[in-house]
């Protein structure tokens, strides 16, 4: 029995989202960027091998003069390129931490605000106001400074900080699912408040929720550059944040040691924002059309 | 409003209740916090500390000596210039404010006119152009991207000045305007084109959705010129999301300014916040934080006036 033409099978949500990120050429841009960037670090220092805090040729070296450091050295003749390579773990790994902490402070308040309404929700979202009016960096700044700076203060600082947007988001998203038919129904079977929220709404809030963490993420790290720019991350950790930081007085004697950083960060967070772009396009029918 | 003004004060005190629990919580003792010298202040400088904000006292009236001390305007004391904080931050306070009022006007006037014009055509190249720099701004670092500018324009081709705020011979009237505005340019737009992004963005979006309705339709019927059906008849429309981001970024661009201030050397706010933290200042930096916070606040309650005078439905009279 033939088939009617016009009849077209139903995807499913996730298989259609798929398919609308793969034919995003943004996104795709930014996978390859964040791709490349992330092989870089894995396999580029060991590749490399030049050590990034060493004093491994002469200071104030421009780029391409000398074959062993093709992208220069900077005031004290640590290599750009060692420093570059290296520095991408510490960057991701932060900015990736930190966005995580955000977006579960983010989701665990938003969600008990929109599930709960009323006063809860009122608490709730004056408490996010507050954050959101502060500002994160001066914030973030007082925390590192009362506390010893180490990586685990960075990233808990920077959480800190980045949550409010996400928990406005899941705060809508379960404002408007909690009265859907299928929680009322697991409602109705007599399913507590816990098992609703966590089992049964979040998991279908999470697609934008998700798309909001990947430009958290993308936030987090450019945070992250401008505390270690400050020189207030973890001394002992070069990002390339403190890279820049570190060179900031001798700009104009060796000027491609802070460009050369200044560039990784710009390319992946660029990275990070069109990927982020691309699934909130795909996950997040609302926006399907523009 | 009445609302507002009152939620306005409400973060303020929360502040100074956050600010009294940072010093608590940071590791060691609140007098040897208060007097900022990472350790090193004399016995009778703590005895004096510990006297005057009651150490010795339970932890509720400790925090109302505190907080009765910060209503008369008394921030505590700047070890480091031996002056009063409150000084110290009203000397900062307006350098701060001209850095992120001028770069608010760049990125929002510049930002709502190139959103709206690519708005008009969705699909043409300029809407892609804005597109595009909106992500490259949004993914740029500011302090970086200042840094990018004086090698620019200030190095290579050296037409902007970076040695702060002002010549060091300019004085008095018209001649000393001139010459704050001429530094003001580089750090103005280095804040401004990292915000313009976004504004560009949200006013496009906007306009999109404005560009649709029958009134547009109606004022082009009827003969409007171009500029004035995008400008008076769209934009009015579109403006309120803009207004609304400008209150939720004002922290985010305080925070900005920070990292701006210290690239472009502006005797600001910022600039002393990152100076005292060097110099574990803690009344100082304690003092700046709760100085934005008002800031942030009181121009909130600007954008939220802005906002009721520009969408009728909220004017008074009408239903709230």
């Amino acid at each position: 029995m033939a088939r009617d033409p016009a009849f077209h099978p139903p995807k499913s949500p996730f298989v259609e989202a798929m398919a609308i990120f793969l034919g995003n050429r943004a996104a795709m841009a930014g996978l390859i960027i964040l791709a490349v960037v992330i092989l870089a670090s894995l396999i580029g220092p060991s590749l490399y091998g030049v050590d990034p805090k060493a004093t491994v040729n002469a200071p104030f070296l421009p780029p391409m003069e000398d074959v062993a450091s093709p992208m220069g050295t900077d005031y004290i003749g640590r290599d750009v390129l060692a420093g570059i390579l290296s520095g991408g773990p510490a960057t991701i790994m932060i900015g990736t931490s930190a966005a995580l902490v955000a977006v579960l402070i983010g989701i665990t308040l938003g969600a008990l605000a929109g599930y709960y309404g009323g006063l809860i929700d009122t608490i709730l979202m004056r408490f996010t106001e507050f954050f959101q009016v502060l500002p994160a960096l001066l914030f973030a700044m007082v925390l590192m400074t009362l506390f010893t700076p180490s990586l685990r203060v960075t990233i808990i600082g920077i959480g800190l900080v980045m949550w409010p947007p996400t928990a406005r988001l899941a705060r809508a998203e379960f404002m408007k699912l909690r009265n859907m038919d299928y929680v009322r129904a697991e409602r109705a079977m007599g399913a507590r408040d816990r098992r609703i929220i966590w089992r049964v709404i979040l998991p279908n809030a999470m697609p934008p929720l998700i798309a909001a963490a990947a430009l958290v993420v993308g936030v987090s790290i450019l945070f992250e550059a401008g505390l270690s720019f400050l020189g207030l991350g973890d001394p002992n950790i070069r990002s390339w944040g403190e890279m820049i930081g570190s060179n900031r007085d001798y700009i104009f004697d060796c000027p491609w040691a802070v460009f050369f950083p200044g560039i990784a960060i710009f390319l992946t967070v660029l990275g990070v924002s069109l990927v982020g772009d691309g699934l909130n396009d795909a996950m997040n029918p609302r926006f399907r059309e523009r | 409003m009445k609302q507002k003004l009152f939620f306005a004060v409400v973060l303020v005190c929360s502040v100074v209740v956050l600010n009294f629990f940072l010093i608590r919580l940071a590791p060691g003792d609140p007098a040897m916090t208060l007097a900022g010298q990472a350790g090193g202040a004399d016995a009778e400088t703590l005895e004096e500390i510990r006297r005057t904000y009651g150490l010795d006292r339970p932890l509720a009236e400790q925090f109302f000596v505190y907080a009765g001390k910060i209503l008369t305007g008394d921030l505590g004391t700047s070890y480091y210039f031996n002056l009063p904080v409150s000084g110290l931050i009203l000397e900062r306070l307006f350098p701060t404010l001209l850095l992120v009022l001028s770069s608010l006007v760049i990125s929002v006037g510049l930002g709502t006119f190139l959103g709206v014009l690519a708005a008009r055509n969705p699909r043409g190249p300029l809407s892609y152009i804005v597109t595009a720099v909106a992500l490259g701004g949004y993914s740029v670092p500011t302090f970086w991207l200042g840094q990018m500018l004086i090698l620019a324009f200030a190095w290579y081709v050296p037409i902007f000045p970076v040695d702060g705020m002002a010549g060091l011979r300019v004085r008095g009237g018209l001649n000393q305007i001139v010459d704050v505005a001429w530094h003001l340019v580089l750090p103005a737009l280095t804040l401004g084109v990292a915000f313009m992004a976004q504004y560009s963005r949200v006013s496009r979006a906007a306009m999109l959705e404005v560009l649709d309705s029958d009134y547009i339709r109606t004022a082009r019927a009827k003969g409007a010129s171009e500029p004035a059906v995008l400008f008076v008849h769209g934009l009015r429309n579109a403006i309120l999301p803009v207004i609304t981001l400008v209150g939720l970024q004002l922290g985010q661009i305080l925070s900005g300014a920070v990292l701006v201030e210290t690239v472009f050397n502006w005797p600001g706010l910022g600039r002393l916040a990152l100076d005292s933290i060097l110099r574990r200042d803690y009344p100082t930096i304690l003092g700046i934080l709760l100085a934005s916070a008002v800031v942030v606040v009181v121009i909130n309650l600007a954008t939220e006036a802005i906002y009721r005078s520009a969408d009728p439905r909220l004017r008074s009279g009408g239903r709230h």
